[in-house]
């Protein structure tokens, strides 16, 4: 089973970059300018009460006996309590992730339906008017800022035509996806043209193999050819870069959250940095690291599946 | 660099220069001109207030309208230059610099510090890049001088990758036997030799990451987290007219114009160049 151990390999492989994220967040959280203790009592803060908050929080231990406090409590799924909402980080994370993993999927999926054909366009007619309209048009998209695209759909779609909600997250599934539509559609804009790109270099790339003259020759229908050799094998790239992808897709969530007001994680990420919530920001940090990483897992694998030699 | 030079002279003799590079190297060559003397251009002082034109719609008086506190939209978009191109250039030069220095050591000596840097990238990686930066600049301060902290703290490893996965495989070609056998130092080897031949993918992705610097360093002006208002920034821009849209939509649409284009200018520059010297290979 090369399969197996390919997957246990890489499983073996996570733990130093694990490690890594945790010091690395721990520096960066200790590095934070005020502290928290000041931040939950306001100005007004006696000394003595101070100290007591930092007693409790631990702060007042040596670093590298809080880092290992800080290990120990990460491993066993203690990521503390906000200092601003006074809830466990865990469960804030758990009720905030949902809806920033709902609003990347649904921006893949909008992403793929526009990149999907136009690459197939733009790949069959290779340097003529349409290619060149499609590339320039997907070229001027990578160009700009996601807060821009939102603001401008925000005002066009929601606040001028009224077709959409201009902000905020629904109750039930279709509701939800209502709200989150603008917003993906932002996130997939520039997504698009990324992945657009790549699969009309890899279906030009595709044409021209061998396997492909020959279920022309063998008389196949050219839907068949393209769907089950052409498309087929130019995902394969598509996939590793749509892993590659996953970590400035959740950045762009960020932006995008905060320009529509969707109460997702990226959202969260903000109002803590603001509100120097150091144990939110430290555990929303984790967990999108290792979120990421668990994607690039994840299509090694599929990649290792779809093409056995990887595995190997 | 001056073999550098010299291939790139090669290269050129007799090749038409790519329509891409022609075209991106004019907007920028434009975008550097506002940049380095926006007052020739702009017709007001970026950051004055007139309370008899607020909000004011495009006119032939203000061409692109002016702003809630009736500063002149055009000024402050030409002014703007000046700080979102020293953000792609400022941004990226550290990360370009220490990464090639670091990648071209790497990429020489290999063995433990190719595998400590390999363990190091694949972390790197992980965290999603802009959440990393904001973290960083939160922990800083914001400003653009943190923001350059933040993006070298990461940026650098990128175009360390591309170095050292190049000079490993220049450092197996006869020319390095060669000189070895001459007797050159490692450092003559490296720096006169194999780096000349290894950089190519390094200015292609140099390119490109100015036009994403100017993204990135416009998105935390729109967070609050770069330039600071009252300075005129593209991103700063857009934030201080996002609850105008409605009302008057100039405010933000002529700033992200300005980074579209200006964005826009850098890839394709980078394609032209990435075109040209693809022809050695």
């Amino acid at each position: 089973m090369p399969l197996f151990s390919f997957v246990i390999r890489r499983l073996l492989q996570m733990i130093p970059t694990v490690i890594f994220i945790l010091i690395v967040t721990f520096v960066l959280v200790r590095m934070l300018p005020g502290d928290p203790a000041s931040a939950m009592l306001g100005d007004r803060a006696r000394d003595a009460d101070v100290n007591r908050i930092n007693h409790e929080l631990g702060l007042d231990r040596p670093l590298i006996v809080q880092f290992f406090y800080f290990a120990e409590r990460i491993a066993t799924g203690d990521l503390g309590n906000s200092i601003g909402l006074k809830v466990s980080v865990l469960s804030l994370i758990m009720d905030r992730l949902p809806v920033t993993l709902m609003l990347t999927a649904l921006s893949a999926v909008i992403a793929l339906a526009l990149a999907v054909p136009l690459a197939f366009v733009a790949a069959f007619k290779r340097e003529k008017l349409a290619d060149s309209v499609i590339r320039g048009t997907f070229q001027v998209g990578l160009s700009m800022p996601v807060f821009y695209v939102g603001i401008i759909l925000l005002t066009v779609f929601a606040a001028q035509l009224k077709l959409f909600p201009v902000g905020g997250y629904g109750t039930t599934l279709p509701d939800k996806l209502y709200h989150l539509f603008l917003p993906a559609l932002t996130l997939a804009l520039s997504f698009s043209a990324v992945l657009m790109r790549n699969l009309r270099a890899s279906i030009i790339n595709v044409m021209n193999a061998e396997y492909v003259d020959f279920a022309t020759a063998k008389g196949l229908k050219s839907r068949v050819i393209l769907l089950r050799h052409i498309l087929r094998n130019a995902l394969i790239s598509t996939v590793t870069l749509f892993g590659l992808q996953i970590g400035t897709l959740f950045g762009g969530a960020v932006i995008t959250e905060t320009v529509f007001a969707v109460p997702g994680a990226g959202r969260l990420l903000i109002d803590s940095i603001y509100g120097r919530d150091y144990p939110v920001l430290q555990g929303l940090t984790i967990s999108l690291a290792i979120l990421v990483s668990l994607t690039f897992l994840l299509t090694d694998i599929i990649q290792a599946w779809l093409d056995p030699r990887i595995a190997r | 660099m001056i073999s550098l030079a010299t291939t790139t002279r090669t290269v050129l003799r007799g090749r038409k220069l790519p329509r891409s590079l022609i075209g991106g190297g004019l907007i920028l060559v434009i975008s550097l001109v506002m940049a380095i003397w926006p007052t020739l251009f702009a017709p007001y002082d970026p950051n004055l207030f007139d309370y008899n034109a607020l909000l004011a719609p495009p006119s032939w008086d203000h061409p692109f309208g002016t702003d809630s506190f009736g500063r002149d939209v055009l000024s402050r978009v030409i002014h703007a230059y000046t700080i979102d191109m020293q953000i792609a250039i400022f941004a990226t030069v550290g990360p370009f610099v220490i990464g090639t220095l670091v990648g071209a050591f790497i990429g020489y000596v290999g063995g433990f510090w190719e595998a400590l840097f390999g363990r190091l990238v694949d972390a790197t990686v992980t965290f999603p890049f802009l959440v990393l930066v904001i973290a960083i600049v939160s922990v800083l301060g914001p400003g653009l001088g943190n923001m350059y902290v933040a993006v070298g703290i990461v940026g650098w490893v990128f175009y360390a990758r591309l170095v050292a996965s190049e000079i490993k495989v220049q450092k197996r070609l006869d020319y390095a036997d060669a000189g070895r056998v001459m007797g050159y130092t490692p450092m003559r080897i490296v720096f006169r030799h194999l780096l000349p031949n290894a950089i190519t993918p390094a200015i292609v992705y140099w390119m490109t990451d100015m036009a994403l610097a100017i993204l990135l360093g416009s998105s935390l002006g729109y967070l609050g987290l770069g330039a600071q208002p009252p300075a005129a920034e593209w991103g700063v821009q857009i934030a201080d007219g996002k609850n105008f849209m409605n009302t008057a939509w100039w405010i933000s649409v002529f700033p992200g114009v300005a980074i579209v284009l200006t964005g826009l200018g850098f890839s394709l520059a980078g394609d032209g160049v990435a075109e040209l010297l693809r022809v050695r290979r």
